[in-house]
This record gives structure tokens, C-alpha cells and sequence, in this order.
């Protein structure tokens, strides 16, 4: 165990209340949050950014689902269904999705987690929201402008063919991009650079290991997918012949190009979410984390891998024969850490001493939802089933497990595990396991049906259907309203929390990582005393304080009284 | 014929309804038609129970350990337990790598059965546009839907005329993208006669959905009587039949109807020797030279309040064909004498087709 000394040099408990004075009341003004270096406060920019797009990529996807109750026109006609589905999947995966874990939660707590002041570069940090800003906005503009159809995949020559503001949402992700980039490169020097002394690599919490993976893809894979929009963009505005075949370019070529980032970006979006669950596993069963090394290197594993498998997508392409079978053997090794992960956070929970707060629900629900997602993805990987599975609902429902299922869910959870922190306030259990609930009941009613229908036959993408698939479609149709529902009680939750939640301590849940020494909400600086620096997964320290109603360290007063 | 059922109301093609109903399937898979059907459902559902059982044991564990070690005061600490175990950790790895790696080989073969055509396989070229295929057979006769013979390997051989489709016949197994600039190769062995749907799987524009036809499969002789039968059509037929067989063919009717309601394109009911006005400005008399351009150079002179989005038929349709499109049309004005029976498609299989029952629809 070492103490680290922080910016201050009086030995005041880290973690008493600092009469008022956090990151939240700090500077008050428009402009004290736009142009911040507070690494807390673009996150908690990023989370309201996110958020915002979430629920209009949940709008879409209601209106989505909405018009499938019935085969044929039931609210929209084919081409407004079309742009919706687009715009579903487009503001989802690069709005929702991408940023969701890393640059919210990850921007806030990762600097905290190192028991540092800030990020390593603060003005890229918040030169990464203002580009994620006008990125969002490019795109949302091609809204207003009537909407693409070209499905978030942009795939070539439809892409280049189809009408509608086509060039302004690439241009939308193609700077998106950016706020990625930069995002990731943040993390990675922050990581390298600002750990504390006596935080060796394996003394990391693994949530910074899976950050640190994430921030290895994003700046690796972004910029390939950057140069694959600026390619469709000179394509398309200038008729420059590179993928339309009309023109002399082969369609498969983008293929290549959008997959060779699309599909390292799943792992972006997975990667995180496996780290939330990491943390959230061991605290809320106040238990070592089983398997520490396993877990984080299947994370960089995951990273490796996720650049040797985008073929996989592209399996009933034309691609040839021989790239078919090596894809498929890479594919299978993505599973195995995945597997490994799932494996030790069950043998962490044995013996445990674990309770079902809000966030550990979530945590649970992911641990399931994912196992169906992975186990689903087996059927995509075999080769002489994925022939007949390409490109049908159960892709869908496959996809959707594992991004909604796996990194909605557990983006839930990390939110709720850190909203005390965030905001300063305790929560309704009783009302966040109902949400929690509620969630996975619908999530499950609207894409379990998914899977049976599409290997029954339903191709993804459709309009019109034939009338034996209608009772499928009216399930997970009404699935989706339920969780919607489930949705809305847990942002309920929260914005109750706010409004008349009680003052969270600064460690409700007990955990030993360094962000739980902070006040809550932490202090403008982060940390005011010195830190007491044990393995992030010892929990023997910690002892319920029913006055505070959260944890103190038994061995601070006999540490600090020590420096 | 798919946009006829939506301006009717309904959604399906009355011609689908039937055989979908009647085929019997397992909990997951539509029933199985082909060779290879057999062998993808059984690796399907070999998956299937391994991941069952995988998730059985999973959650189990799980559910048990939430309820067994369930936190009994704020003071309950954890058991001990080792932070690792390296023969547990080794253990678990291996086993989903030799699970993975049987899975691999399994998928594989597969695989290579459904990539590898057996060199008798009886030729169909198949060619994508939007949003209706073309079969051509090995006489140079096209259709709009697929007729193979039974326990015949039958390759198909498929390129795309605008954007990437994909051929999709789920009784089969078999799927296949359909790209613009290539040809991609597909086969199948169907084993049993019958009729099932065939869809566009890639993502293609607002027909997407609609861009489904069927795939019958004849009786052993009964195939090369079809074909021979649709092939000498035209031939025995007056040309405002034969027309008529063609504009249902060439999927003409996925755009154009024949009751006077304006789709995806104008209308063919008295359109021939109207006064129509043009997109660009100025009207033109739809006469047989209009109605040749249009066909050939759709993008020419395209009718006001709709999209130049129709391909060209060049190459497709010849000059004999063309001149039997406009006989048709010029019945659909109350011109050129008396209207085509309802026999635009004798063959075997078209009675209850939708293309033919339109025809029949005009008064």
C-alpha cells in the first residue's frame, strides 16, 4: 500500500466534504462548460451529447419498428422507411455507440482512476467534443435536408447512385472520426504518461486496460475508414472511378475498406463495455477480480484480432474462396477472449459477497445478453451455416445483443455505478432494478424473435414481408415499446436522483479504485489529500459507515498520519 | 407485379401465399428443398444445442452464485479465493478453442460443398436490376422467375445491371451477392418439386423488399416441356399477346400499372397516343417512337412528376419485341383492335400469377 501525494500538502481526509465547492459549481456560465479543459466536465458534456443522440436513434428505431407491425405501408412508405433505418443505424453507431463509453464515462473517470487532475492533453479532449459537435451536427443537418437511404453502411454503388444529401453525412462521420482519434489519443499517452507511483501496468483497475485497448483501435482503424469516405466523396462528387464498376472500380474494394475499421469499431464499442463489467463484477460482489492477467490481456487480444477479421462480413460477397476460409478460422479467434472474460467474471462472483444494487443488475443482464450474443455468433462464423443466415434478421438480432444488449446495457451500468460520483447524489434502487428489469425483459421480446425469424427466412432491410413473419415482427414490435418504457423509468430514476436524491458519499458501492477517494462530485482539481494507493480489486480495507452511508478506508487514518 | 399488390392493398404476391403456407418447417428452419439443406441444418442445430448448453451453464452458475453468496449485511465480506488458478485458466481457454476449431472444420466443408459445383451442372444466368431478376437459360430464353428441374446440380452464374443484390433462396440454403462488374457463382441440387420464394438479400432501394420472385422446381421431364412451351410463346402468339407476355416478363409492370393508378412510373392504361408533358418542359405525343425511346433511353424524355430512375432495356429488348410492347399499349387506348386474352402466360406454372392476373384486370 503507498499513499500518493496530490496537489495539496495538507493531510485532509481525500474524502471529506468540501462545504459546496466541486467541478460542477466551480465557474458558473454558458462558457465555463463550452470551452472547459475540466476533463469532468467534457465528459459530462459528452454524456448529454450522447444521450440526446441516443434517444433520437431510439425515436427512429420506434418509428422502425412501428412501421413493421404490419407487411406492406403501416405509418411511412418504403422510402421514408429506408431513411429511417439509415438514420437509425447511422446516429446509433457513430453518436451513441462509439463515443458512449469511452468519451463520456471513460473522460471522466479515467483521469480519476489514475488519481491524476486532468488527461494528459486537456485542449485535445476538448477539442475532441467541439469536433464531435459539428460532426453530429453535419449529420443531423442531412436530416433536415430530407435524409439518405443508403443504410448506415454506405455500401457502393448504391451509395454513390442514390439521391438525398449523401456527401454531407459521410462528411458528418469523416469528422466524427476525428473526435475518435483524438479521443483515443488522449487515453493513450494519459495512460502511459500519468500513472502514479506504485501503479504499475498490472495494478491498473481493468477498466483502464480496456480503455487503453479501445484507444489502440480507434487511432489505428479511424483513419481508414476516414480515407474510405473521402473516397466515396471524390467518387461521388467527382465521378472518379474507384468503387462503382460503371466508372471502373470494384464495389468490393469498399467492402474491404469500410469493414477493414467497421468491424475493429465493434470492439471499440465492446471493449469498454467489457471493462465497465470487469469493474462493476468484483466491487459489487467485493471481491478480487478473478484472473486479472486473462483479463487484461484478452482485451488486448480482442484489439489484435478485431483488425484480422473484417472478411467475415463479406462471406457471400464474391471475395474468393480461400479468403472465405482464412476470415472464418480468424473470426473463431475473436471468441475465445470473449469467452475467457465471461469465465472469469462467474469465477469472480463465486464466493462473493454480492448485492444486487442497480448496477450489478446491469451488470448481470449483460453477463446473459452477451453470452446469447457471442454464442449467436458462432452460427455467423460457421461458414456452411453463415451462407444462410447473411443478411437476415438473425444478423440483426445477433448484432443488436451483442451492441445493445452488451454495450447499452453496460453503459447503463457504468452510469448508474457512477452517477453518485458524476452528480453527487444517490439513487432509487428499488426503481433502477425496475428499470433494469424492465429493459431486459423488452430488449429480449424484441430481438429474441429477430433471430427466429431471420433464419426462417426474413432478410434484414425489408419494408414488405411476407404475412407469416407478421407475428415475429408484433413481438418484437412490442418488445421494443417495452423497453422503451424500461428506458424511460431508468432516466426517471436519474433525473429524480438529481432533483431530490440524497448526497451520495464519496464510496457508496466499496470499491478500492482511486476515482472513489474523490469526493462526490469530486473537486475541480479531482483529489485534495493524498491518496491511498492498494491493488484496485483489495477491498479488505473498506468498512461500511452507516453515518455516511457508504465506505471509509479502516487504514487511511493510520496511513496518512504516517506520509 | 409486387407493386400491383401493394396499390391493392396487400402485401405479398397472392402467387407466394399458397406454397408458403404449405411448407413444413422446423422451430428455426424453413423446410428443406436441397442437397445441402440437410447438411447446413444439422451442423444449424448441432450449434445450436452446444450453445445452449453453454448458456445453460452460464447463467446457471450465475443465477447460483447471486443466490448462493448474496451479500447478508453491509459487513459480509467475500469468501477467500485465489486471485487466479492457471490450470482453471488454461482449461477454459482450451476449451472453446477445440469447440472453435471443430466448428471451423465442420463450417468448412460445408462450405466447400456449397462453393463447388459439380461439373454436369445445367447453366442458368441470372442478372440483378432493380428490383426484379432475370433467369436465361441455356436456349436464350429469359423469365422472371426461376424453373429448375429436380436432382439436377443447376449452377447459376450472376451479375448485377446497376447496384449489389444478393440471391437468396431459403429452401435451399444457398445465398450469393449478385455485384455489378462480376460474376458470381452459385449452385444448388433442389430434391424436391415444388415452389419457394427466392429474395434479394443486399440492401437495393425502395423496391428492396419487392425484389422477390419464385424458384419452381419441375417434376423429372417436366422442365424441358416448360421450357421448350415458353420458349416458342411469341412465336404462336398475335403480337398484342405476345406484347403482353413481354411487358409481365421484363418486370415492366414492378413500375408501370395497368389501371390507370400512377407508381413508380406512369401508368400504361391510355397512354399510348396521349399528350404527355415532360419533365424538362414541353409535352410529346406518346407515339411509337416515344415509347421505343423510353424503353431504350428511359432518361430521354422522362414523364413529368417522376424519377429517371428506369434502366435501359437496350440489348435486352429487340426491335420485334418492342413493336410488340406498343401493340399492347395501343390496346390498353382502346387502339388497335381487340384486347389480348388472358393467356399472357400458359405455362405450366402461371396460372395464378400475379403479371397474368393483371392483364386480365384490364376492362
Amino acid at each position: 500500500m503507498t499513499t500518493i501525494p496530490t496537489t495539496a500538502d495538507r493531510p485532509i481526509h481525500a474524502a471529506e466534504p468540501h462545504h459546496g465547492g466541486n467541478y460542477l459549481n466551480h465557474a458558473a456560465g454558458f462558457r465555463s462548460w463550452l470551452f472547459t479543459l475540466d476533463h469532468k466536465r467534457i465528459g459530462v458534456m459528452y454524456l448529454a451529447a450522447i444521450l440526446f443522440s441516443f434517444l433520437l436513434g431510439g425515436i427512429f428505431a420506434l418509428l422502425v419498428r412501428t412501421e413493421l407491425l404490419t407487411p406492406g405501408r403501416t405509418i411511412m412508405t418504403a422510402e421514408d422507411y429506408n431513411r429511417l433505418f439509415t438514420l437509425h443505424g447511422a446516429v446509433m453507431t457513430f453518436l451513441f455507440i462509439i463515443p458512449g463509453i469511452p468519451a463520456a464515462l471513460g473522460n471522466f473517470v479515467l483521469p480519476l482512476m489514475l488519481g491524476a487532475k486532468d488527461v494528459a492533453l486537456p485542449r485535445l479532449n476538448l477539442a475532441s467534443f467541439h469536433i464531435y459537435v459539428v460532426g453530429a451536427l453535419l449529420s443531423v443537418a442531412a436530416i433536415l435536408l430530407g435524409g439518405v437511404d443508403t443504410g448506415w453502411t454506405f455500401y457502393t454503388p448504391y451509395s454513390t447512385s442514390t439521391g438525398g444529401p449523401v456527401i454531407l453525412v459521410t462528411l458528418g462521420v469523416f469528422v466524427l472520426g476525428f473526435s475518435s482519434i483524438f479521443t483515443g489519443i488522449n487515453f493513450i499517452v494519459t495512460i502511459h504518461k500519468m500513472r502514479p507511483a506504485g501503479m504499475g501496468w498490472f495494478r491498473m483497475p481493468l477498466m483502464l486496460w480496456a480503455l487503453y485497448a479501445t484507444a489502440i483501435i480507434q487511432v489505428l482503424a479511424t483513419p481508414v475508414l476516414a480515407i474510405t469516405l473521402l473516397l466515396l466523396i471524390a467518387e461521388r462528387a467527382l465521378g472518379i472511378g474507384i468503387f462503382d464498376p460503371a466508372l471502373g472500380g470494384d464495389p468490393i474494394l469498399f467492402q474491404h475498406f469500410f469493414w477493414f475499421y467497421s468491424h475493429p469499431a465493434v470492439y471499440i464499442m465492446i471493449l469498454p463495455a467489457m471493462g465497465v463489467i470487469s469493474e462493476l463484477v468484483s466491487i459489487h460482489s467485493r471481491k478480487t477480480i478473478f484472473g486479472y492477467k486473462a483479463i487484461a490481456y484478452s482485451s488486448i487480444a480482442i484489439a489484435i484480432f478485431s483488425f484480422l477479421v473484417w472478411g467475415h462480413h463479406m462471406f457471400v460477397s464474391g471475395q474468393s474462396e480461400l479468403a472465405v476460409v482464412i476470415f472464418s478460422a480468424l473470426t473463431f479467434s475473436v471468441s475465445i477472449p470473449s469467452a475467457v472474460k465471461v469465465f472469469n467474471w462467474l469465477s469472480t462472483m463465486y464466493k462473493g459477497s454480492i448485492k444486487l444494487e442497480t448496477p450489478m443488475v446491469y451488470a448481470l443482464a449483460f453477463i446473459v445478453l452477451f453470452g446469447i450474443g457471442g454464442l449467436t455468433g458462432l452460427f455467423l462464423a460457421t461458414l456452411a451455416t453463415d451462407v444462410h443466415l447473411h443478411d437476415t434478421y438473425f444478423v440483426v438480432a445477433h448484432f443488436h445483443y451483442t451492441m445493445v444488449g452488451g454495450v447499452m446495457i453496460a453503459f447503463l451500468a457504468g452510469l448508474y455505478h457512477w452517477w453518485p460520483k458524476l452528480f453527487g447524489r444517490l439513487f432509487s434502487q428499488r426503481w433502477g432494478n425496475v428499470g433494469a428489469v424492465l429493459v431486459f425483459i423488452g430488449f429480449n421480446l424484441t430481438f429474441f424473435a429477430q433471430f427466429v425469424m431471420g433464419a426462417k427466412g426474413m432478410p434484414r432491410r425489408y419494408f414488405n414481408y411476407p404475412p407469416e413473419f407478421e407475428i415475429y415482427h408484433q413481438i418484437s414490435t412490442a418488445g421494443s415499446y417495452l423497453l422503451a418504457v424500461g428506458l424511460f423509468v431508468a432516466a426517471g430514476v436519474l433525473v429524480h436522483s438529481l432533483l431530490a436524491g440524497r448526497h451520495a458519499p464519496a464510496n457508496p458501492w466499496g470499491g478500492a479504485t482511486l476515482e472513489w477517494q474523490a469526493a462526490s462530485p469530486p473537486i475541480h482539481h479531482n483529489f485534495d489529500g493524498p491518496l491511498v494507493l492498494t491493488d484496485p480489486y483489495d477491498f479488505s480495507g473498506l468498512v461500511w459507515n452507516d453515518a455516511e452511508q457508504g465506505y471509509d478506508r479502516r487504514d487511511r487514518d493510520k496511513e496518512t498520519a504516517n506520509p | 407485379m409486387n407493386a400491383l399488390a401493394h396499390a391493392a392493398g396487400g402485401s405479398t404476391p397472392a402467387s407466394l401465399r399458397p406454397f408458403l403456407a404449405q411448407l413444413p418447417d422446423s422451430f428455426w428452419m424453413p423446410a428443406q428443398a436441397s442437397s445441402a439443406a440437410g447438411d447446413v441444418d444439422t451442423v444449424f442445430y448441432a450449434i445450436y444445442w452446444l450453445s445452449v448448453f453453454f448458456f445453460a451453464v452460464i447463467v446457471g452458475l450465475m443465477a447460483w452464485f447471486v443466490v448462493r453468496y448474496r451479500r447478508r449485511g453491509p459487513d459480509d465480506v467475500a469468501g477467500r479465493t485465489p486471485s487466479h488458478n492457471v490450470a482453471l485458466e488454461i482449461t477454459w481457454t482450451a476449451i472453446p478453442v477445440i469447440v472453435s476449431a471443430v466448428l471451423f472444420v465442420v463450417g468448412f466443408k460445408g462450405f466447400l460443398n456449397l462453393a463447388t459445383a459439380p461439373r454436369t451442372a445445367y447453366e442458368i444466368s441470372v442478372t440483378g436490376q432493380k428490383w426484379q431478376w432475370f433467369f436465361t437459360y441455356p436456349n436464350g430464353h429469359v423469365s422472371n422467375e426461376l424453373h429448375v428441374p429436380v436432382a439436377q446440380p443447376v449452377r447459376l452464374t450472376m451479375t448485377s445491371e446497376d447496384v449489389i443484390h444478393s440471391l437468396w433462396i431459403p429452401a435451399f440454403r444457398v445465398k450469393k451477392d449478385v455485384v455489378p462488374g462480376r460474376y458470381n457463382r452459385t449452385w444448388f441440387q433442389a430434391e424436391t418439386a415444388g415452389t419457394y420464394p427466392l429474395l434479394c438479400t443486399e440492401y437495393c432501394g425502395t423496391g428492396h423488399s419487392d425484389m422477390l420472385t419464385s424458384v419452381t422446381v419441375h417434376e423429372p421431364g417436366q422442365f424441358e416441356v416448360w421450357l421448350d412451351q415458353e420458349s416458342n410463346l411469341l412465336a404462336d402468339l398475335p403480337p398484342a399477346e405476345a406484347g403482353a407476355a413481354l411487358v409481365k416478363r421484363n418486370g415492366c409492370l414492378q413500375c408501370h400499372s395497368l389501371d390507370g393508378s400512377a407508381q413508380i412510373g406512369p401508368t400504361f392504361r391510355d397512354l399510348f397516343g396521349s399528350s404527355v408533358a415532360i419533365r424538362d418542359g414541353g409535352t410529346i405525343i406518346a407515339d411509337e417512337n416515344y415509347i421505343r425511346q423510353s424503353i431504350l433511353e428511359p432518361a430521354a424524355s422522362v414523364v413529368a412528376g417522376f424519377e429517371p430512375v428506369m434502366p435501359t432495356y437496350a440489348g435486352k429488348l429487340k426491335d420485334q419485341d418492342i413493336t410488340t410492347i406498343i401493340a399492347f399499349l395501343k390496346t390498353l387506348s382502346g387502339l388497335g383492335g381487340a384486347e389480348p386474352e388472358a393467356q399472357a402466360g400458359p405455362g405450366p406454372d402461371d396460372s395464378g400469377n400475379d403479371g397474368a392476373a393483371a392483364v386480365t384486370e384490364v376492362p
